[in-house]
């Protein structure tokens, strides 16, 4: 089922545990999955599901995942088995751009 | 988007490092959450609905910072060094709050009337398993009130939201980024933004913090070497204090130095990078009401700018370099009219981790969600932002605006100047005139004569001061600022 995101949306799968925070929303509506079954918002109840065996590369807590067009950005918050992808399309770790400490 | 979240990641990627105190004897993640879990419970068992903290630094506040945060109530670090009157005014604002003290500071929650407690007793309390409770659901509620040093005015309560918190740590760290091995130095008090930014960042970097208590040139120097810190965060009074100290400065571990929170003096840096030479420097310009950093210069910069023969590029060592990603930065004119590079106005910014918001009165931003720091500055054509001063500091003499920082920046430069303030009184003929108060280099001397005459090499006539007072210190808070409403009082005694 098509979302419309926002920044700041938590996400959660209902394959594995692997838990999402939404950083960069798209303009338009999509469906964000993990392990090719549809999150959930956290917070409302997840339905467990079986996943596409297809689908289970993995997610790292701490990576920030990115679609090709860069249109979403998400912050994986826990790690888990599935992969991340938006309307079909896999996500990919998008590349740490570190600033020096500042604090 | 809630500060335990960051906790909860750090639990999940790295649970079993030390992330606060040294790295034999320091808090890990895992314990630090179990912690915050014990003392969320603690606050709701004893109905509180803030957790006041009013200590020195030291592994009970990130434990307080957390366990607030769990709990759903505000924590509220306040300066122990105020006086009485000004404390009971701040803790009358929260007498249904949690109090922490130090031992000496006690006193002062009792009589407020607060349910309080000493640091060791937080941790030893903090240390029972009270099993896991919910955390607080509001995601959007209060996480830290700090209050404003008050340099112009009573102090406000400025209200950092954990969106505001979380969104400056994600759209400025990595997680779990930092080596096994690094170690930052916190030497500034858990009352200013930079304190608690510092907490949260070094968490989710992973990076164990290290904390200094009271800060002297030999013990911050002892400490870099003895505990191997890879990074540390001073400002700019206790840099110039390490740079004049006769203490051994070798800092071998040490990879960053960041600074920030009042004007850096162009002779200090450049200084310190010469007497620092594998160090990184890096110069961060936040206010508490933007959740601390929205801009930086980075040690490539200053590099570049120590180095360089282009003195647009050598004067970037005084700029405070470029905003954040996540920041919006605009100088505004006196109509509110977005100004081009070169052109001083008033420094605006917007994004998600600028609360200005304050207690009691609500968000201080424009149609467009811009927040007015009330710092002048301006932008270089290379996007580099530079700070006149604040401004109501500005003297005008004639109709020139003329900012102070400028003058003390070079009167900081001749050699028997140790400390100086530029200040505009009032004058018959120019509106205001300037003046300055300068303290002298112990066993110097220099007289007025003399540094007007040097201030004039390097100024505009109409620039150099026309007085310069002698004074033995100048007021300034424990972070560097100076009290500038003070100074014609001391110039009155002094006289």
């Amino acid at each position: 089922m098509a979302v419309t995101f926002r920044a700041g949306q938590q996400l959660v799968s209902a394959v594995d545990s692997t838990a999402v925070i939404v950083i960069k929303a798209p303009a338009q509506e999509g469906t964000l999955t993990c392990g090719g079954v549809a999150m959930t918002t956290a917070g409302e109840q997840v339905c467990a599901a079986e996943p596409d065996p297809s689908l289970m590369g993995g997610t790292q807590i701490g990576k920030r995942y990115v679609d090709q067009g860069d249109t979403i950005q998400v912050l994986c918050t826990k790690a888990g088995g599935g992969t991340l992808a938006l309307d079909g399309q896999p996500l990919v770790i998008q590349a740490a751009k570190p600033l020096p400490a500042s604090d | 988007m809630h500060l335990t979240l960051l906790l909860d990641m750090a639990v999940d990627g790295f649970g079993d490092r030390v992330v606060a105190g040294p790295a034999s004897a320091g808090i890990t993640a895992a314990q630090l959450a179990a912690r915050s879990h014990s003392g969320a419970a603690l606050v709701r068992e004893r109905g509180a609905n803030a957790v006041v903290y009013l200590a020195v630094n030291g592994p009970a506040f990130p434990v307080a910072l957390f366990a607030a945060a769990r709990a759903g109530v505000p924590l509220v670090p306040v300066n122990y060094r105020l006086g009485q009157r000004q404390l009971d005014a701040l803790l009358a604002r929260h007498p249904q709050a949690l109090g922490i003290a130090d031992p000496d500071s006690l006193p002062h929650l009792k009589r407020a009337g607060l349910d309080a407690m000493t640091t060791d007793e937080w941790l030893a309390q903090t240390g029972i398993d009270r099993g896991a409770g919910d955390t607080g659901a509001d995601q959007d509620g209060v996480a830290i009130v700090i209050y404003t040093s008050g340099t112009t005015s009573e102090p406000k309560g400025v209200l950092l939201r954990h969106e505001n918190l979380v969104s400056y740590v994600l759209g400025s760290v990595e997680f779990a980024s930092a080596d096994e091995t690094d170690a930052a130095l916190v030497s500034v008090p858990p009352y200013h933004i930079a304190a608690v930014a510092n907490v949260i960042t070094n968490l989710y970097a992973g990076r164990r913090t290290l904390v200094l208590e009271a800060f002297t040139p030999g013990e911050w120097l002892r400490a870099v070497r003895e505990e191997e810190v890879t990074s540390a965060m001073v400002v700019p009074t206790m840099l110039a204090r390490i740079m004049d100290s006769d203490e051994d400065k070798s800092v071998p571990s040490l990879r960053s130095l960041s600074y920030g929170g009042a004007p850096m003096p162009a002779a200090l840096i450049e200084r310190a990078l010469r007497e620092w030479t594998r160090v990184d420097f890096v110069n961060a310009y936040g206010l508490t009401e933007t959740s601390s950093t929205v801009a930086l210069l980075g040690p490539e910069d200053h590099r570049a700018a120590l180095e360089s023969p282009d003195p647009a590029v050598r004067a970037r060592l005084s700029s405070i370099g470029r905003p954040l990603p996540g920041i919006e930065l605009e100088i505004r004119g006196p109509g509110g009219e977005v100004l081009g590079p070169g052109q001083t106005g008033r420094i605006c910014v917007r994004g998600e981790q600028v609360s200005a918001e304050y207690a009691g009165v609500g968000r201080a931003v424009d149609d467009r969600g811009f927040f007015d720091t009330k710092d002048d500055g301006y932008l270089d054509s290379g996007g580099y932002l530079f700070i006149s001063g604040r401004t109501d500091d500005t003297i005008i003499r004639g109709a020139e605006n003329i900012a102070p920082a400028e003058i003390e920046d070079v009167l900081l430069r001749h050699p028997a100047v140790l400390d100086a303030v530029v200040f505009g009184v009032p004058d018959e003929e120019w509106g205001q005139r300037i003046e300055a108060a300068v303290v002298a280099r112990p066993g110097m001397a220099v007289g007025d004569v003399e540094l007007r005459d040097f201030a004039r090499q390097a100024l505009r006539s109409s620039k150099t001061p026309d007085r310069c007072w002698f004074l033995d210190a100048l007021p300034r808070t424990e972070t560097g600022k100076l009290l500038r409403r003070l100074v014609p009082d001391l110039i009155a005694r002094a006289d």
